[in-house]
């Protein structure tokens, strides 16, 4: 990609980007949010067309109008949010818009997805609706996807954000088995260490332009300064990931969960008999693999589930903020300033909307938690992950809650605004207590009191961080099920 | 040379300006081919139109008097839309408006304050219709039943039920053999303006509109419903009631295009009689569309669709063509929008040799 430029009426989301693709080559495409890197590959994927700029595949100029046109050159796309039909089967979501056939041989096909899935290492049942399985599974189904269609170079926007250890380093095989086949692969991410674990060549974007593209080898001869090299490169300035964490006294009980029993969309029980108790003044973490009953357990607390046993006890008021951002806790079509006042709507219309402290609200909280772009009539589905995240955390956090339920908080992050996040999680303190829903070990391990590790539907134990340091280690083999 | 067509890419407002008037040239041209085919100038067909509509206050009021009914009902259609909600029934909405409303005039206005007449019959006619909105609505929430297919096939029922009632159960002895109830006593009829025809239902029709922005823009219950036409999801998110407003906007809606028919049947016809039910429900559906559920653009919209129709009618005596004219032409109208709206996601490149 030669001289990419594109903008967003007053964004210049790409400005004058060259990106170069060898073939066999893990190529990863570093910077921060709203960076550029996202709308750089839709380019690529043919969802944008560049206002200035070409694209060539080896040596030909070629021009994309759409998505199927590149398709058509081999290259797909994973996004950040899924494309797929919560209600259809795995068959179906693969074979949507890839089969010319009038008629489809099931059974057949199933047979086909499951031997790819074996061969790339991706599980997954091929019979099971997408609403059944977790993120992680969810994203393999997206990866077969493009690898029924054969595809050459396939972009990847940030896939290890909702994904554990286990299932990252499960990926990482599967591109690697890619790469020897013939496949490029870009991958999008602001993770520095998984670049260095995965990449071979690294392009760094900062405010759409290119900060940097290296090899990663030349990288490495740096000798342990290569991340906060890496970092600079993205950020432009020095950036350390610290928490600074002062002691608060814990008080009365904010939420009790006694004996819960939750049923899931699938036949079993999701929640199979949790208790926990969590006081004011905790931020206590819940740190499992994506699909072991936490969602469930959540929906419970939050209200959009039923309880099938057990009890809930709670105390004073409570917000959540959802894993699900562009679907359940933002309205895509609708600007920013009635976005923030989604879950406090009530407040702002005592007894007709003021539009006058709705734009106040707004503009105050674009400022505190530095949401861009800063225009309050935008609709919230321009913005980028990241942005968007900060958006829900500001809506939730500033109405002060005495629970603060938050769900993968930092999926999709980068550093700068990961430590926003955490620092914004801590001081909730002051207000009450913070039920943490992740599947980032080092997440929870740097601003937890209290881990809690959840499997197949059940805590496997639960450890105070402070006075049980000897039970840390243990805490991998809990989340795969060891006692 | 080259011109290629490209999808998706940016578009200025003045592009999209342009575009707006190129797809309305194009629906007048494509209707002058009709007048062509009929044996008339086209242009002077236009002309005549225009000038009969716009151009004396006969012409305007009679304009007005057709884009009242259609203005209510194109936002009762919009205001249930704007939540996702198919509202097909207004026509038959519009018909039990004017039942109600009959009822109140026919036996209960006598007997109550005269200056309570009318708001009573105006709650007869909201009452009417949203009850008939409603049904589709609890079907919807109580068995997940379609609201396309039950408010259209309740518009069946309406009708037949609006016929028996005028044809037979409240038929009028002393009508003459044409069929209908008798006619309203005169304190039931709504005052007319300026000695033409337009009557107070161009007030409510007018006063919806306001009302409508309103709701949408100040209040909760807007705010609520702007949310779960976008996202269910974000919807219960937000601990809004979906089923519960569901109800209620059916209502409401049938509420609009109820007011409708009370003020056809107390404003024009004085009575119950054929004619009550004459499209105005479903022209209501075309026009919600095109005015992109906006009330202000809804009311614009139904005047210019008042203004087709009237000038239809007036051809026809002046001219000798059908006037169902018009009707195609409210159709060809829609076609170029939908067209439009399609044609306007591409941009049109035009290559003068050699690379740009």
């Amino acid at each position: 990609m030669k001289g990419i430029i594109k903008r967003f009426s007053r964004i210049v989301a790409n400005n004058k980007v060259d990106f170069d693709l060898r073939v066999g080559e893990i190529h990863a495409l570093l910077g921060e949010n709203g960076a550029g890197k996202t709308t750089l590959m839709k380019i690529l994927s043919g969802l944008y067309q560049p206002d200035e700029g070409k694209i060539l595949i080896k040596g030909q100029t070629v021009r994309f109008r759409s998505p199927k046109d590149a398709m058509d050159m081999s290259i797909g796309m994973v996004h950040q949010h899924f494309e797929l039909v919560p209600k259809l089967t795995v068959v179906e979501n693969i074979m949507l818009g890839a089969c010319k056939a009038v008629f489809i041989d099931i059974p057949e096909k199933e047979k086909e997805i499951q031997g790819l899935s074996e061969k790339y290492g991706l599980d997954v049942n091929p019979k099971s609706r997408i609403y059944q399985l977790s993120v992680g599974e969810q994203q393999r189904v997206e990866i077969l996807k493009m690898l029924y269609r054969k595809v050459k170079i396939l972009i990847l926007d940030e896939p290890t954000s909702s994904l554990t250890a286990n299932e990252v380093e499960k990926l990482f095989s599967t591109l690697r088995k890619l790469t020897k086949e013939g496949c490029s692969i870009i991958f999008i991410t602001h993770k520095l260490e998984e670049v260095l674990e995965i990449a071979d060549y690294i392009t760094v974007l900062r405010r759409g332009k290119v900060a940097a593209a290296v090899n990663v080898k030349r990288i490495k001869q740096m000798n342990g300064l290569a991340t906060s090299e890496l970092a600079k490169m993205m950020v432009g300035r020095e950036v350390i990931l610290s928490v600074d964490k002062n002691e608060i006294s814990t008080g009365k009980e904010i939420l009790g969960i006694e004996n819960l029993h939750v049923q899931g969309d699938r036949r079993e029980e999701s929640v199979r008999g949790i208790s926990f108790s969590l006081n004011m003044g905790e931020i206590f973490g819940i740190l499992g693999v994506a699909g072991n009953g936490q969602k469930e357990m959540v929906e419970a607390i939050v209200g959009l589930r039923s309880i099938k046993d057990g009890e809930i006890r709670r105390k004073g008021s409570m917000n959540y903020v959802p894993e699900d951002r562009i679907n359940r806790a933002a309205v895509p079509g609708m600007s920013i300033a009635d976005n923030l006042i989604l879950t406090s709507y009530k407040d702002f219309s005592k007894p007709i909307f003021h539009k006058g402290l709705v734009r106040n609200h707004g503009r105050k909280l674009i400022k505190k938690y530095d949401i861009k772009p800063p225009f309050l009539s935008i609709p919230v589905k321009q913005l980028s992950g990241g942005n968007l995240q900060r958006l829900i955390l500001a809506r939730e956090l500033s109405q002060k809650p005495n629970l603060l339920i938050a769900e993968q908080p930092t999926a999709g992050l980068d550093i700068s605004s990961t430590e926003q996040v955490w620092k914004f999680l801590i001081s909730q303190r002051e207000n009450g207590a913070v039920l943490l829903v992740s599947g980032n070990l080092k997440e929870v391990l740097s601003i937890s009191d209290r881990i809690a590790v959840i499997f197949r539907g059940s805590l496997m134990d639960i450890i105070s961080v402070k006075n049980q340091p000897e039970k840390i280690e243990k805490i991998e083999l809990m989340m795969a099920g060891f006692v | 040379m080259s011109i290629s067509i490209e999808k998706g890419a940016n578009i200025t407002p003045l592009t999209k300006t342009f575009k707006a008037f190129f797809i309305v040239l194009a629906a007048l041209t494509l209707g002058s081919i009709l007048f062509i085919i009929a044996g008339v100038n086209p242009f002077k067909a236009y002309i005549t139109m225009i000038g009969a509509s716009f151009g004396s206050l006969y012409g305007f009021s009679e304009v007005l008097v057709r884009a009242t009914p259609i203005t209510l009902c194109g936002l009762s259609v919009a205001f249930a839309a704007k939540m996702l909600l198919w509202n097909i029934g207004a026509e038959g909405q519009l018909v039990m408006g004017g039942i109600f409303s009959a009822g109140v005039a026919l036996f209960l206005s006598e007997h109550i304050p005269s200056f309570t007449v009318i708001p009573v019959m105006v709650i007869a006619g909201c009452v009417g219709g949203g009850i008939w909105a409603s049904i589709p609505a609890v079907l919807k929430y109580w068995k997940r039943v379609d609201e396309v297919l039950t408010s259209l096939l309740l518009n069946y029922v309406a009708i037949f039920l609006f016929q028996n009632l005028y044809y037979v159960t409240w038929r009028d002895p002393a009508g003459r053999g044409f069929p209908g109830t008798a006619k309203f006593p005169g304190i039931a009829f709504l005052p007319r303006f300026f000695g033409t025809r337009v009557h107070l239902g161009l007030v409510f029709a007018v006063f919806s509109v306001f009302l409508i922005y309103f709701i949408f823009s100040y209040t909760k219950w807007g705010y609520e419903i702007r949310v779960s036409g976008e996202s269910t999801e974000a919807a219960r998110y937000a601990k809004i009631k979906i089923n519960r407003n569901m109800v209620l906007v059916m209502f409401f809606s049938g509420a609009l295009a109820g007011i409708a028919g009370m003020s056809e049947a107390s404003g024009i016809h004085f009575r119950l009689m054929e004619g009550l039910a004459s499209g105005y429900g479903y022209t209501g559906i075309l026009v919600a569309f095109l005015s992109k559920l906006n009330p202000f653009l809804v009311l614009t919209t139904s005047i210019l669709f008042g203004a087709l129709i009237f000038g239809g009618d007036h051809l026809q005596v002046v001219a000798q063509i059908p006037s169902a004219i018009s009707t195609v032409i409210q159709s060809i109208i829609l076609l170029s929008v939908l067209f439009g709206a399609l044609v306007t996601r591409y941009r049109i490149n035009v290559n003068m040799g050699g690379e740009r």
